[in-house]
């Protein structure tokens, strides 16, 4: 990992609906996805993870609105380009050549009347039309084998693909135009845990060979800590917390974090007893005061209720290059 | 095939539900060059499964998708009928195809299903649902005090809160207790879960399976607990069989099957099962040997039929299908059905 980002996300809220009737689905969220990184992106359903991304893209079908916030991509050599303030134009070539998405309903995102092979050249002759058909085609097999699949499934319809071939074809498909960031949602929730290991494998090896940065969006904590180099944490529509994997395995600091650590059953090791979180995930409409977590949590006191805490570096921790928003650790600097 | 070996503590505990041989074909539609020909083709859904539930033990059973578990499920269930073999009820034959009969077997033996969204009626409040259940099942009997009862054993208190609500007005946990207050509202002595949580957030998994283990302490239910999450049937369950392609291949106490796994096919679930311990990109010998996907039901490899993905398959393998070994320590019921094990137990 070199550091450098190459997608800066920087006070994003987006909200659905207008007006008095607008639910707040993010609120002023700021992340960023460095080279070669695999940033973990967990939360509960409702949490806002899937919106932060479709809305960071540019990609939310109203009533869905991005209200604020920038994001940047970072090309390498060139100038950054704000993605929000982009033409339609520069946009329809920006999407899928620099940053390209991995569907949550994969399995079901391949158009079920066209083969395989149809879908990934028609791909690559949207956004090169210079290049010749045979070209595309070479192409085609080139990505399927790179996913590690057979070059003879090219002419196969979908209904054809088991649900593990599909998402494969949905990840080469994504590969086709070499982006520099992958986003994926969900990629592996409606696969086995068989083919899901057989599948983010591949993945990790993809990434190594090829250098891309994946933006990873699951509900599955425990998937992320094996996968991933960071981890950031939504509840409520914010970030809770954003640290390495490893750092937030060992020693998280949120108290929902370590909820949700606590909330999967271990394979092995001792046989623990286990409680979950208490409660149930807060109703966007209508959200807590304060601290959106206060409600469910074990530690919540006086000041939880009342403000909303702000994602700093934890007290005492300012070198370990991770932030938290929680009373419990950046009380200091956030009361003044 | 041999009889699994009964676990020790057999005795103590009474058997409520069994299944012997337990075998479902789902028929194929013949394809125009097969209507003058005799063969038919059939999905092998289940295949000679031995089962056996017993009174305040949970069961699990672990499989992935298309592995034939939820068709158990309903075959106990008596929702769809098996082609062969035999379902008892504290030893009586159950043969309830629909009627009294029906009714009689859906009393003892009730379903929880996987999605809590699509198992509600959108339109009917929760007093409706739970009435309806208790009307059926109970024709006498005080309703209120019923009502009341069965969501305070959920733990949807106070009830009188709840009552009046309709499912979109309930959280992800709060239906799945519903539905599950619905399934105990006819009294049943086994309760079957399939994938009860498997629908919900993972912070409120937790809850409902906690709660179902503590109707097993308290209500002495049998319950079998269907899941792909090898882990969640670790914590949760007294006894675990692996199902793959329509058979059961390995069975035994929870901690014997999780923790020394015998059949290959448990050992790729477990490697597979996401583990934050392990380093990123390390693979164990079992997850990285065995590729491939399960078989088609339709044409099942013959012998066992994990053999084209199993990474110690046998010239014996590919021709005939294993019987159940004994596995472990004589006498702790752990079995596999797996040639590796041949010279081991019997």
């Amino acid at each position: 990992m070199s550091g450098e980002p190459v997608l800066d996300i920087r006070g994003l809220s987006v909200d659905y609906g207008l007006g008095d009737a607008a639910v707040h689905a993010v609120r002023d969220v700021s992340l960023t996805l460095h080279r070669g990184e695999v940033l973990g992106l967990a939360g509960e359903s409702g949490s806002g993870k899937s919106t932060l991304a479709y809305g960071m893209l540019r990609l939310l079908p109203p009533p869905g609105v991005v209200r604020s916030g920038q994001v940047f991509y970072h090309p390498g050599d060139d100038e950054p380009v704000e993605l929000m303030s982009l033409s339609a134009k520069r946009l329809r070539r920006f999407r899928w050549a620099e940053v390209a998405i991995v569907f949550q309903g994969a399995m079901n995102s391949l158009n079920p009347v066209h083969t395989v092979a149809t879908q990934l050249t028609d791909v690559i002759a949207a956004h090169e039309p210079r290049t010749t058909p045979a070209a595309r085609r070479a192409r085609a097999v080139e990505l399927l084998t790179l996913v590690g699949i057979n070059a003879d499934r090219l002419g196969s319809f979908p209904h054809q693909l088991s649900g593990g071939m599909r998402q494969r074809v949905m990840i080469a498909m994504a590969l086709a135009l070499e982006p520099r960031v992958v986003v994926m949602d969900e990629p592996t929730t409606a696969l086995d845990v068989v083919m899901q290991r057989q599948i983010l494998a591949k993945l990790v090896e993809l990434r190594e060979r090829i250098g891309f940065s994946v933006l990873f969006i699951t509900h599955d904590l425990s998937l992320l800590v094996e996968f991933s180099d960071r981890i950031a944490i939504m509840y409520g529509g914010r970030i809770v917390e954003d640290a390495p994997a490893g750092q937030l395995y060992r020693d998280s600091l949120h108290p929902y974090s370590d909820g949700l650590l606590h909330s999967f059953p271990a394979l092995r090791g001792p046989r623990r007893e286990l409680t979950g979180i208490p409660g149930s995930p807060p109703d966007l409409r209508a959200m807590p005061s304060g601290c959106a977590f206060h409600p469910r949590c074990p530690k919540a006191f006086d000041p939880c209720a009342e403000r909303t805490p702000t994602l700093l570096a934890p007290d005492g921790r300012e070198d370990q290059n991770r932030t938290v928003a929680c009373w419990l650790h950046t009380a200091d600097r956030a009361m003044t | 095939m041999v009889a699994p070996t009964e676990p020790a503590a057999s005795g103590t505990t009474d058997v409520v539900l069994e299944a012997v041989g337990l075998t479902k074909h789902f028929p194929v539609r013949r394809r125009a060059a097969e209507l003058l020909s005799r063969r038919r083709r059939a999905v092998r859904a289940v295949d000679d499964v031995d089962l056996v539930l017993r009174r305040g033990r949970v069961t699990a059973m672990v499989g992935e998708s298309g592995s034939g578990k939820s068709t158990v499920a309903r075959l106990l269930s008596q929702l769809v009928h098996q082609t062969a073999g035999r379902i008892t009820l504290h030893d009586e034959v159950v043969d309830a195809r629909r009627g009294r009969r029906f009714r009689a077997h859906c009393r003892r033996v009730q379903l929880v299903f996987q999605d809590p969204f699509a198992s509600l009626n959108p339109i009917h409040t929760v007093r409706y649902h739970l009435t309806r259940a208790l009307r059926i099942h109970h024709r006498d009997g005080d309703l209120t005090q019923g009502l009341h009862d069965l969501l305070t054993r959920v733990s949807l208190t106070p009830p009188e809160q709840f009552l009046a609500k309709y499912p979109h007005e309930l959280s992800g946990g709060q239906r799945q207790r519903v539905a599950i207050a619905r399934a105990l509202a006819a009294g049943p002595e086994v309760l079957l879960a399939d994938e009860p949580v498997s629908m919900l957030d993972v912070s409120i998994r937790l809850g409902v399976l906690n709660l179902l283990r503590d109707l097993r302490d308290r209500l002495h239910l049998a319950i079998l607990y269907i899941t792909h999450d090898i882990a969640s049937a670790r914590y949760f369950a007294d006894e675990v069989l692996v199902m793959y392609a329509g058979q059961v291949v390995e069975g035994g106490d929870g901690e014997a099957v999780t923790q020394r796994a015998a059949h290959p096919y448990t050992r790729l679930l477990i490697a597979s099962a996401p583990d934050p311990d392990r380093i990123a990109g390390e693979q164990t010998e079992d997850a990285a040997q065995a590729g491939g996907e399960p078989p088609s039901l339709i044409d099942p490899p013959a012998g066992c039929r994990f053999h084209p993905r199993c990474p110690h398959a046998m010239a014996r393998c590919s021709t005939e299908a294993p019987p159940s070994f004994a596995v472990g320590d004589n006498g702790s019921g752990h079995w596999a059905a797996c040639w590796l094990y041949a010279g081991a137990g019997s």
